[in-house]
C-alpha cells in the first residue's frame, strides 16, 4: 500500500506536468479575454517540433526551447485573428488546431515516412534526489520542468497577474478593455503578449511529454489533453494556484489508472474505462466548479475602438 | 503607443465593394494555394503538378469525379449538423464523437435488423443512427442549457470519451473473432446502403446528405423555429426579449445537429466500411466546423464548401500517389483555407484606407 501510494503520488506530479503547464498558458490567454482553442495543435506540433529538432540537432534543449518558440509564433498568430482581425475565436482557435495537427502529420510524414514504430531519442532524465528515501527518494524523483513548473511557472504566473502592473494590465483587457484603452494603454498589445506567453507555455506542454517522458513522438501523444487543459481552467476559475489544483486532480485519476494498469488487476471493466475515466472527471469538476465560474466578463469579445 | 501609428486603419463599410464580392472566393482560392505551395516545395515536388492533381485530375475521369462525391457525403452531413448548432449559437464541437455514436447504433441495427428487406432496415437504421447522436449529444446540451456549463469544452471532452468506447467495444466484444481485428462483425448485406451507380462506390448516403442539405435550408429560412434559431444565434438577450424561449430552441437546435452528426457515422458504416473500425471518421466531425463556416452558415454554402472539400480530399490522395507528397497536405490545405477565409470575411466588412 505504502509503495503504491508512493508511486502514485509522483506519477500525478509527472502526469500533471503538460496539464499544468498548457493550463497556466491558457490562463493567461483567457484572462486577456481570449479563448485560445489553438491550444491542443500548439502542444501538439509544441510536442513534434521539440522531438523533431532534438534529433536531428542532438540537442534536447534546443529542442525545448524551437519548441517554445513555435509555441509563441503560433499564440501571436491566434493574435492577428483575434485581436487584430477580431474574427470568431471559436472557429480560429480551432483552425489553428486543425492547421497544426495537420501540418504536423504532414512533417513527420516527410522526415519519417509511414514508419509503423515511431522514432526515439535519450530523452532528459528524472532528478535523483534523496535516492535512498523509500518515500521521498521516488516523490522527488522527477524532471527538471516539473520542478520549474510547480515552483516557478504556478507561483510566478500568480505573482504576476495579482502583483504587477503587466498582471493588472492582462487582468483589465479581460475584464473592461474600454477602460484600458481610455487610461492610454494598448488592448492589443496586451493581448498579443498574453496569447504569446500562453502559447510558450503550451508548447512546453507538449514537448514535455516527447522530450521527457516518452522521449519520442507518437501520433496520439496530446490525445485531447489541451481540451482537458481548457476545462481546468474553467474550474480553477483562471486563477493560477487554483488551475494547479484542478491539473493535479486530473494527473491523480491519470496516475491512477496507470497504476491500476501496471498492477495488471484482472478487472471486469474494459482498461478503456480507466483511460476515459480522467475526462469523465473533469467533466464532472467543471459542472461542479462552473455553477459558480465568473468567466473574464471580455472574454470572447473583440475590442475595437469606434 | 500613440507616437507611432500603424499608417493604415480598418473602416467599417456597411456594403463590400460590389466588384470586390465575386472575386473573395478567387482570392480566398489563390492566397490558400501560395501558402501550401511552399509545404508542397518542402516535400520536392512540383507545386503546379501538384495542384494539377489536387484540383483538376479527380474531375477529370467519371471514377475519380463519383469519389469526390463520396468523399463529400460525410461532410455534408457534418457539416449541416454543425451549422444547425452554429446558427444557434450554440458551439458543438463533438460531431465527431456523436458520428461514432451513430457508427456504433448502425454496427448493431446492421446485424440486428439483418432479417428485415432493406426498405425497412435502412430506414431504421437511420433514425437509430440519428438517435444515439441525439443521446450522444444530450448530456452537454441539457448541462448547457440547465447549469451553464460551457458546451465547447464538454462536447471536445465527450470526443475523447467517445474514442475510448469505440476503443473498449472493438477490443471487447465486438472484435473479429477469425481475424483478431479491432472491427466489428460485418453488417448484413440488405442493411448495406445501396450504390446509386453500379461499379462505383457513390452509395445512398449522398441523398440523405443532400436531404440534410434541404431540410437545413428548409428549417432555417421557410420555418418559425428557423427563425427563432437564428435568433438566439443572434444574440441571446434580444432573442429572449422577443418572447423566444432560449434554453428550448438552443436545445433542440443541439440535439438535432448530434443526430445529423450520427447520420454521417451510419453513412461510413452502412455506405462504405460495413464495420465500425476505430479510424472510420478521417476528422469529419472537425471538418464539418471548417464546412459550416466557410458555407457562412446557410444551406448552399455548405453544399459547395463539402463539394469543394470532397474534392480537396480525393485531390491529396492522387497527389500522395503520383507525387508522394503527403496525403496530409489535404488537411492542411482545408485548415489554411478556413484561417484565409476567416481574413477575407473582415476584408468583406472593412476597408484599409490610410490615416489622415
Amino acid at each position: 500500500m505504502e509503495v503504491f501510494l508512493v508511486n502514485l503520488i509522483a506519477a500525478t506530479f509527472r502526469v500533471s506536468t503538460p496539464i499544468v503547464l498548457a493550463a497556466i498558458g491558457e490562463t493567461y490567454s483567457e484572462r486577456a479575454g481570449i479563448l485560445n482553442l489553438g491550444i491542443e495543435g500548439i502542444m501538439y506540433f509544441g510536442a513534434f517540433v521539440g522531438f523533431l529538432v532534438a534529433e536531428k540537432s542532438g540537442s534536447l534543449w534546443l529542442g525545448l526551447f524551437i519548441a517554445i518558440a513555435s509555441g509563441i509564433l503560433f499564440g501571436l498568430l491566434m493574435g492577428f485573428f483575434t485581436v487584430t482581425l477580431g474574427v470568431n475565436q471559436h472557429v480560429s482557435g480551432l483552425g489553428i488546431t486543425l492547421l497544426l495537427t495537420g501540418l504536423t502529420l504532414f512533417t513527420f510524414r516527410l522526415f519519417y515516412g509511414g514508419r509503423s514504430t515511431p522514432p526515439s531519442i535519450p530523452s532528459f532524465q528524472a532528478l535523483n534526489i534523496l535516492p535512498d528515501n523509500p518515500i521521498l527518494g521516488p516523490i522527488l524523483s522527477q524532471y527538471w520542468l516539473t520542478y520549474v513548473t510547480f515552483l516557478v511557472i504556478v507561483p510566478l504566473a500568480w505573482w504576476i497577474l495579482y502583483r504587477t502592473n503587466f498582471g493588472l494590465k492582462i487582468r483589465s483587457v479581460g475584464e473592461n478593455p474600454e477602460a484600458v484603452d481610455a487610461a492610454g494603454i494598448s488592448v492589443p498589445a496586451v493581448r498579443y503578449a498574453a496569447l504569446a506567453i500562453g502559447g510558450g507555455l503550451m508548447a512546453a506542454g507538449g514537448a514535455f511529454l516527447s522530450l521527457f517522458q516518452l522521449g519520442a513522438f507518437t501520433h496520439g501523444i496530446i490525445s485531447g489533453r489541451g481540451w482537458v487543459a481548457i476545462a481546468i481552467v474553467i474550474f480553477g476559475n483562471w486563477h493560477p494556484i487554483r488551475v494547479m489544483l484542478g491539473g493535479l486532480i486530473f494527473g491523480g485519476t491519470f496516475a491512477l489508472q496507470l497504476r491500476l494498469q501496471a498492477m495488471g488487476l484482472q478487472l471486469p471493466i474494459p482498461y478503456e474505462t480507466f483511460l476515459a475515466l480522467p475526462y469523465i472527471v473533469t467533466i464532472i469538476a467543471l459542472v461542479i466548479a462552473g455553477r459558480n465560474a465568473s468567466y473574464p466578463a471580455a472574454l470572447l469579445k473583440p475590442y475595437r475602438r469606434e | 503607443m500613440e507616437a507611432k501609428r500603424f499608417p493604415f486603419q480598418l473602416i467599417k463599410t456597411n456594403t463590400p465593394p460590389l466588384w470586390m464580392r465575386p472575386l473573395i472566393p478567387v482570392l480566398i482560392l489563390l492566397v490558400t494555394f501560395l501558402i501550401t505551395a511552399g509545404l508542397i516545395l518542402t516535400a520536392q515536388a512540383n507545386p503546379f503538378q501538384a495542384y494539377y492533381y489536387f484540383l483538376v485530375s479527380p474531375l477529370s475521369s467519371q471514377v475519380s469525379f463519383l469519389e469526390v462525391l463520396v468523399k463529400s457525403t460525410p461532410l455534408m452531413l457534418t457539416g449541416v449538423a454543425v451549422t444547425f448548432a452554429f446558427a444557434t449559437g450554440y458551439y458543438n464541437i463533438g460531431a465527431e464523437g456523436q458520428l461514432y455514436a451513430g457508427a456504433i447504433a448502425a454496427a448493431w441495427l446492421g446485424i440486428v435488423l439483418g432479417g428485415l428487406p432493406s426498405v425497412f432496415a435502412i430506414p431504421l437504421m437511420i433514425i437509430g443512427g440519428f438517435l444515439a447522436g441525439v443521446a450522444w449529444a444530450l448530456i452537454p446540451a441539457l448541462l448547457k442549457v440547465r447549469l451553464a456549463v460551457d458546451e465547447v469544452v464538454t462536447t471536445l471532452l465527450m470526443n475523447s470519451i467517445m474514442a475510448y468506447i469505440v476503443s473498449a467495444i472493438l477490443n471487447g466484444p465486438w472484435r473479429d473473432p477469425t481475424s483478431g481485428w479491432p472491427q466489428s462483425p460485418e453488417i448484413a448485406e440488405n442493411a448495406m446502403f445501396f450504390k446509386l451507380i453500379p461499379r462505383s462506390r457513390l452509395h445512398v448516403g449522398f441523398i440523405v446528405g443532400i436531404a440534410a442539405i434541404a431540410i437545413l435550408w428548409f428549417v432555417l429560412t421557410q420555418t418559425s423555429f428557423g427563425l427563432k434559431m437564428r435568433a438566439v444565434g443572434l444574440g441571446k438577450p434580444a432573442a429572449q426579449f422577443a418572447g423566444i424561449d432560449v434554453g428550448r430552441t438552443t436545445l433542440i437546435a443541439a440535439l438535432i445537429s448530434g443526430g445529423i452528426a450520427g447520420i454521417a457515422g451510419v453513412s461510413e458504416v452502412a455506405g462504405i466500411q460495413y464495420h465500425l473500425i476505430g479510424d472510420l471518421s478521417a476528422n469529419y466531425g472537425y471538418t464539418g466546423v471548417i464546412i459550416a463556416t466557410l458555407g457562412g452558415l446557410n444551406a448552399i454554402g455548405v453544399f459547395v464548401a463539402s463539394l469543394f472539400f470532397g474534392l480537396i480530399d480525393t485531390g491529396a490522395q492522387t497527389v500522395s500517389r503520383a507525387m508522394g507528397v503527403p496525403v496530409y497536405l489535404g488537411e492542411v490545405t482545408q485548415a489554411v483555407m478556413l484561417l484565409v477565409a476567416l481574413g477575407m470575411y473582415l476584408l468583406q466588412r472593412y476597408r484599409i484606407v490610410r490615416r489622415a
